[in-house]
C-alpha cells in the first residue's frame, strides 16, 4: 500500500492503527438494491496514548466508522491496519480467524447496549475475556468484581443476569467486560450515553487511565465533557453527500 | 498469530455435492474449520443444512467432494474413503454427533449412567467405578440430580434428555462435535439453559463444533463464523457479527430482517 498519509501522527511514535482510502456502503436488496454510501476514503492513525475523537453530525457514518474499525461491518475498499507482534496486520478482507485473533489479542469494542446473554451472572459476563485468556477463574472472578466495584455496580447486583439491570448498569456491565482486558486499541461507541453524572466521572476516569498507559483509543462521545476529558485529537467524520473539504484531523481545540 | 504460526484446518470441506434424485440438496460446499472454531450453518427448512451437516459427519455419502479430517494421531483421512469400521470407530472416540431429537442420539432403553458409561467404554474404559464415577460427574455438569443415574432416559423432560445427550457426547473428550439444530423444539426456557450449558462447555473445552441452525439467536450465540445457505447453495459467510450485522446477500438480509423484535 502506498497511499499518501495525511494524517497528524507524532513522528515519534508509531501508529496503532492506520486507516487509510476506506469506503463502506450498504446495499438494500429488499429496496431495489438501494445504495447507501455512509463512508468514502477515509483515513486516519492512531498513536499509543493517543484518543481520537469522531465527531460530525448524526448520520454521518461514526457508528459506522468505529464498526469497520472493528470488522463488524465489511468494508468496500480501503486499508486497516492494526499494529500486532511488531508487524502491520490487514484487516479488510482479512480471513474471520485472523480479525478474531485481532479482536482476542489487540483490539476492544464497547457498544453502546449490551447483549444479554440469558443465565449469565453480570460478574461472569465482565470475567469471561479473561477466562478466555487462560486467566484462572477465581482470579478472573476478584478482577470482575473490582472493575464492577469501581463502575459503581452494587455487590449485590453481581452475582445476577444482567437481562433485568437498568440501561445504566447495562452500560457499566459493558465497559466492565471490555476494559477487563488491556487491550492496546480500544473502540468506544458512546460509552457514557445513559450514565448520570457520577458514574459517567468514574468511567471516564478509567478511560484517560487507559489512554495514559499507552492505548490507543478511538470514540464517539456526543457529551461534549466527556469528549473534552478524554480526546488528545479530533477526527471529523462528513456526511456522505457534502464535499471533502475539511482536513481529516485537526488539533483539539483547548 | 502469523500465517506460518497457525495449525492446519481440522476438518476441510472440498466441492461437496449431494443430489436426492434429481434434486440437489447441496451444491459444491467448500470450508475449513480451525481448531477451536465453532461453526454455523443457517438458512432456512429445505436449503440443505442437515444434508450437509450429515455428509460432514459421514452419515450420508456425498456424490462428489471430500470431507478431510486431521485424526488425534493418524493424519489427515478422507472421511468417505475409509472403511465403514475405521469411520465409526473415528466418529466414536474423536466426534460427537448432538440429534435434535435426543430419542435419536440416546438409547432409550438403559438408564442415564450407561448411556453416559457406554461413550466411556467405547474408548478404552474398563474400570466400573470409574466409569460411574464420570458418568455421576457429567451429570451433574449438565445439571441433572445425581439421584437419577439409575433412571431410563424415558422418565426425564425433554430438556433433561437433550442434556443428557450433550453429556454422553461430551463424556469422551471428542475434539469435533457436530449440532443439529440442538435446541430446536424446546421452550424458550429450556432452550436458554442448553444454550448457556453449550456455551460454557465449548468455551472451557476448547471444542470445535459445526451447527446447524434455523436460529440466528442461537447462531449469534454459539458460532464464531456463519455459513448462509439457499437451495443447497453456501450464499454468504464470514464472522457471525459481520453477517448478523452487515448482511450481504438479499436472501441473509430477508433472514435478518425477519427476526421478531421483542
Amino acid at each position: 500500500m502506498s497511499h499518501p498519509e495525511k494524517s497528524c501522527e507524532d513522528p515519534t511514535m508509531p501508529p496503532a492503527l492506520r486507516v487509510s482510502g476506506l469506503s463502506k456502503s450498504f446495499v438494500v436488496h429488499a429496496h431495489g438494491d438501494l445504495a447507501l454510501p455512509v463512508l468514502h476514503d477515509v483515513s486516519l492513525a492512531v498513536s499509543p496514548g493517543e484518543c481520537l475523537a469522531l465527531v460530525g453530525p448524526s448520520g454521518a457514518g461514526k457508528s459506522t466508522l468505529l464498526r469497520s474499525l472493528y470488522g463488524n461491518y465489511r468494508a468496500d475498499a480501503g486499508s486497516i491496519r492494526v499494529r500486532q507482534d511488531d508487524a502491520w496486520t490487514e484487516l479488510v478482507g482479512a480471513e474471520p480467524r485472523t480479525v478474531l485473533d485481532v479482536r482476542h489479542r489487540t483490539m476492544g469494542f464497547v457498544s453502546q447496549f449490551l447483549r444479554v446473554i440469558p443465565r449469565v451472572a453480570a460478574v461472569d459476563v465482565v470475567a469471561e475475556p479473561l477466562l478466555r485468556r487462560g486467566v484462572e477463574a477465581t482470579e478472573a472472578s476478584h478482577r470482575a468484581e473490582f472493575l464492577l466495584g469501581m463502575l459503581g455496580i452494587p455487590a449485590r447486583l453481581w452475582a445476577l443476569p444482567p437481562a433485568t439491570f437498568s440501561g445504566g448498569e447495562q452500560q457499566r456491565i459493558n465497559i466492565a467486560r471490555s476494559l477487563i482486558v488491556d487491550y492496546p486499541i480500544l473502540l468506544l461507541d458512546e460509552p457514557t450515553a445513559s450514565l448520570d453524572a457520577a458514574n459517567r466521572d468514574g468511567v471516564v476516569e478509567l478511560i484517560c487511565q487507559r489512554r495514559d498507559a499507552g492505548a490507543a483509543v478511538v470514540g464517539i462521545f456526543h457529551d461534549t465533557g466527556v469528549r473534552d476529558a478524554v480526546a488528545t485529537r479530533i477526527h471529523e467524520v462528513l456526511p456522505p453527500a457534502s464535499p471533502a473539504g475539511a482536513p481529516p484531523c485537526v488539533a483539539k481545540p483547548s | 498469530m502469523s500465517a506460518a504460526t497457525l495449525p492446519s484446518p481440522l476438518l476441510s470441506a472440498r466441492n461437496i455435492t449431494k443430489r436426492f434424485g434429481g434434486r440437489i440438496a447441496c451444491h459444491n460446499v467448500n470450508f475449513d474449520l480451525w481448531p477451536g472454531e465453532v461453526l454455523g450453518i443457517v438458512g432456512e427448512s429445505g436449503s440443505g443444512k442437515t444434508t450437509l451437516l450429515n455428509c460432514l459427519a459421514g452419515r450420508l455419502t456425498p456424490d462428489a467432494g471430500s470431507v478431510i479430517y486431521e485424526t488425534a494421531s493418524a493424519g489427515t483421512v478422507d472421511i468417505h474413503r475409509l472403511s465403514e469400521a475405521r469411520r465409526r470407530l473415528l466418529t466414536r472416540t474423536e466426534w460427537g454427533f448432538v440429534n435434535q431429537d435426543a430419542r435419536e442420539g440416546l438409547r432409550m432403553g438403559v438408564s442415564a449412567g450407561a448411556n453416559i458409561g457406554e461413550r466411556l467404554m467405547a474408548v478404552g474404559a474398563r474400570h466400573y467405578g470409574e466409569i460411574r464415577g464420570s458418568a455421576a460427574d457429567w451429570l451433574a455438569r449438565v445439571e441433572i440430580d445425581a439421584d437419577r443415574l439409575d433412571d431410563r432416559p424415558t422418565t426425564f423432560s425433554g430438556g433433561m434428555r437433550q442434556r443428557l445427550q450433550i453429556a454422553r457426547n461430551l463424556v469422551s473428550g471428542p475434539r469435533l462435535v457436530f449440532m443439529d439444530e440442538p435446541t430446536g423444539g424446546l421452550d424458550v426456557s429450556v432452550q436458554a439453559r442448553i444454550l448457556d450449558l453449550l456455551r460454557g462447555l465449548v468455551e472451557r473445552l476448547h471444542l470445535s463444533a459445526v451447527l446447524v441452525t434455523h436460529d440466528l439467536g442461537v447462531a449469534r450465540l454459539l458460532t464464531h463464523r456463519l455459513m448462509v445457505m439457499q437451495g443447497g447453495a453456501v450464499i454468504e459467510e464470514g464472522l457471525t457479527d459481520q453477517v448478523l450485522d452487515d448482511p450481504q446477500h438479499a436472501y441473509t438480509q430477508m433472514l435478518v430482517a425477519s427476526i421478531l423484535p421483542v
